[in-house]
């Protein structure tokens, strides 16, 4: 368990570090991320050491977000006043996106082959 | 008595149970609009309501939970190194159309930002709409979008891609079992995953290092978008 959460915790530190001196615009918690994932490839750190607590976290991960969800309260205001372009983005993004990266990746490999 | 719901225990425990009890009412009529989430996060504004509690004395409690927040985040990289040790070829295939994907996604944002005169707020909390929500925040928050209003938008997205992608798939002629799954997968996050592993094993390893690939590389792509802004 604390092994586990240093780990964890050491990598995001890690990666609000980067963020401090180097101003990298990317948020410190995907760098850490990152970081994590490299450590592990590497073989530097073994899955066993973080098993116990990125199991629990990422099986409950919809819980840690719902408080920042509930916050959506304070802009029903700015929703009532952009729903329209809001629903309009959402609505054709989505499958835009899905079209695309469909599209091209088919593509991609029928030139591979 | 509102001093009572400005203890820090208050928020944690509303959020401990109605998360709970979405979780179970999920589990049992398994019905897409009954998610999770966007269940508890309505029971939860409900209550609040109801009860005329702010949100900032939720918070109070509310804080320490988002707090872990940035670990979750970081715990992703474990399910991320199994996907990448599962899917050893066509790295490049992938990343070139995630990178278009993300690319398009955002481009057609700002389109309809510009069409619509969309407030600078509301726009730049749309950027990360197509990515998991806790990759969508932190790359919102940091971008200078509006956090709980990106939830939302990543919410409406995932249900659209898990209630109408699949149809929207054999519409447009998304066959091959990889292209499926890294489509839904870059376009309705953990919703549009859950969706297609239906569909079976190599759609889902797919799906699940394609939600991934696109919180990079749209954590990347945003900051040096909106810095043209």
């Amino acid at each position: 368990m604390i092994r586990s959460l240093s780990v964890i915790f050491g990598c995001l530190l890690a990666g609000e570090a980067l963020v401090f001196f180097t101003g990298v615009p990317v948020p410190s918690s995907i760098l850490g991320m990152l970081l994590l994932t490299a450590l592990l490839s590497l073989g530097w750190i073994k899955v066993a050491w973080v098993k116990i607590f990125s199991d629990l976290i990422v099986r409950n991960l919809a819980f840690f977000f719902i408080p920042s969800g509930v916050a959506i309260m304070l802009f029903f205001d700015r929703i009532a006043q952009e729903w329209l372009p809001i629903m309009v983005t959402v609505v054709t993004g989505t499958f835009l996106v899905m079209t695309v990266v469909g599209w091209v990746y088919q593509w991609t490999r029928k030139k591979d082959e | 008595m509102s001093e009572f719901f400005e203890s820090g225990i208050f928020g944690v425990t509303l959020t401990f149970v109605v998360y709970m009890g979405a979780g179970l009412l999920y589990r049992r009529y398994r019905w897409t609009l009954l998610h999770p989430v966007l269940l508890s996060i309505t029971g939860i504004i409900l209550i609040l309501k109801i009860l005329d509690i702010d949100y900032g004395s939720y918070n109070r409690g509310g804080q320490y939970i988002s707090f872990f927040l940035k670990p979750a985040v970081v715990a992703l990289g474990v399910p991320l190194y199994h996907q990448l040790q599962e899917i050893r070829r066509q790295k490049w295939a992938i990343l070139i159309s995630q990178l278009a994907g993300a690319v398009a996604g955002i481009l057609l944002t700002l389109f309809f930002g510009w069409v619509f005169k969309m407030s600078q707020g509301t726009l730049l909390s749309m950027i990360p709409k197509s990515v998991t929500t806790p990759l969508a925040l932190e790359i919102s928050a940091s971008i200078g979008g509006i956090p709980p209003l990106t939830v939302g938008m990543v919410l409406a997205v995932g249900l659209q891609g898990a209630l109408f992608g699949v149809s929207w798939l054999r519409w447009t002629g998304i066959r091959d079992r990889a292209a499926a799954g890294l489509a839904m997968g870059a376009a309705s996050h953990a919703l549009g995953v859950a969706r297609i592993s239906e569909a079976g094993r190599v759609e889902t390893a797919y799906a699940g290092l394609s939600m991934m690939f696109t919180g990079i590389v749209t954590a990347v792509l945003a900051p040096w978008v909106v810095g043209f802004l």
